[in-house]
């Protein structure tokens, strides 16, 4: 039920509505909940709404210790 | 695609695993509550019950919308089809949950009921535009990831002026939920239900923030770890909850800042204490009567509450008595103790709501580890 997916913003439209991307899908969405979002952000959508945005420096850094794990020996 | 697939990696996903393998104290037993439905997708989904050391234990919680709506609110709805005539659109989650008299909302439609699953209460609005001359009612679930967007739903046609749209508010609040397990007799008396911790929920999070969470950790003195709902984000969060349990910590911590923050979307909060306020007490399967537990609609948005404008009265309905749903919602039975798991109740023919709803414990188990439970014998 609280399935959300994050999705690439392509284009701002009136409403407040935006075309978001999503791995070739392309669909028309509220950006209602999320007035600071950009085109080219990446935006979490739930039953046709945007209610979130991604940190990418978060999910970098999250990524970057998941990577830093790999590197270390497990005694 | 971006921002799913890197955290899904098996390979650090073992690691992780083995990193938990050499940091649980093997003198000791971690039971931890995931509270979302999602999590609970996840783990049985991916095998991360599998990957675990065997004195870790996750526990389901009762964090999916569709297990825990009483049937009580499915005949309100299935009635204003039925006998209001209205059309009644709903996400699809809710159609096949089982309802009074052998009913649930598909099979209300096959009778004649007009009742019509969407995607968003936004195709809702849409129906009642194009339908002028019909009443249009939208069965609202979820926790606080779907509520601000029925919030945006609301004020939308109170700006449009839409006089035939109204909305069954089923909306429920994750806080108050997780407060009333740990006040619970089972969990209280330490003993049946054992938690050491909770994972936290993911896009619940991302609207209300992390810090609602902080008074229980503080007060009941259990970790919680938010979490998003892709496997990777599961094993590290209960990494760092194995790690709380051995350091004797009780905090909120952050898996999942990619997307959440402290304050949560400050947007969304503004919209929901917008348009709803907290109801006395609501009934939530398994759990009973929970105060303060769910969200209505607001006097100055009378208008397009169906509770007011069809002067709607709750009826609680007992569920099926041999269904463990209850149980199972509490964190008390697994599925498989449940006597109809498997048999007569399956996710073609569901008779509890955790098996409808793939977020259900039930269905989840049912898809994805049935055949754990089956020793492997050689031919």
């Amino acid at each position: 039920m609280c399935l959300a997916i994050p999705s690439r913003l392509i284009e701002l439209l009136p409403g407040p509505q935006a075309l978001v991307d999503l791995g070739g899908i392309r669909k028309k969405i509220s950006v209602a909940l999320v007035p600071a979002a950009q085109v080219g952000d990446y935006v979490i959508v739930h039953v046709g709404h945007a209610i979130g945005q991604i940190d990418p420096e978060e999910a970098e850094r999250t990524l970057a210790m998941f990577g830093e794990m790999m590197e270390t020996k497990t005694p | 695609m971006k921002y799913i697939d890197e955290f899904r990696d098996g390979a650090i996903a073992r690691k992780i695993a083995e990193r938990m393998a050499v940091e649980v104290d093997p003198a000791r037993k971690y039971s931890f509550m995931e509270f979302c439905g999602g999590h609970t997708h996840a783990i049985s989904r991916y095998g991360i019950a599998e990957l675990l050391p065997d004195n870790v234990r996750m526990i389901h919680g009762p964090g999916c919308p569709v297990c825990v709506l009483p049937i009580g609110r499915i005949d309100l709805a299935i009635r204003l089809a039925l006998e209001r005539g209205a059309i009644v659109c709903t996400y699809g989650d809710t159609m096949r949950v089982p309802a009074s008299d052998g009913l649930s909302l598909t099979k209300a439609k096959a009778r004649g009921g007009d009742i019509r699953m969407v995607y968003s209460g936004a195709d809702a609005l849409d129906i009642a535009r194009r339908e002028p001359e019909r009443e249009v009612v939208f069965f609202a679930i979820g926790f606080e990831t779907t509520t601000p967007p029925s919030a945006v739903t609301i004020r939308q046609a109170r700006d449009e002026g839409l006089k035939n749209f109204s909305v069954l508010c089923c909306h429920v609040l994750t806080p108050s939920a997780i407060t009333h397990i740990l006040e619970s007799p089972e969990v209280k008396q330490y003993g049946t239900v054992p938690i050491d911790g909770f994972v936290g929920p993911a896009h619940v999070s991302i609207v209300i923030g992390s810090g609602p969470y902080e008074g229980f950790a503080a007060d009941y003195r259990k970790p919680v770890v938010i979490a998003g709902f892709e496997p990777l984000d599961v094993m590290q969060a209960i990494l760092m909850l194995v790690r709380q349990v051995n350091d004797g910590r009780a905090e909120v911590e952050n898996e999942f800042t990619r997307a959440v923050g402290r304050e949560g979307n400050a947007f969304a909060i503004a919209s929901m204490a917008d348009v709803f306020d907290v109801r006395a007490s609501f009934e939530w399967r398994g759990l009973g009567q929970v105060p303060a537990s769910a969200l209505r609609i607001r006097e100055r948005y009378a208008g397009f509450d169906a509770e007011r404008r069809y002067d709607l009265a709750y009826r609680a309905v007992a569920d099926h008595p041999q269904c463990e749903c209850g149980a199972i919602l509490r964190g008390t039975r697994t599925p498989t103790q449940c006597k109809l798991f498997g048999n007569v109740c399956t996710p073609e023919t569901p008779m509890g709501s955790c098996m409808v709803s793939s977020e259900g414990a039930c269905a989840a188990h049912y898809a994805y580890g049935r055949f754990r439970d089956i020793p492997v014998v050689a031919a």
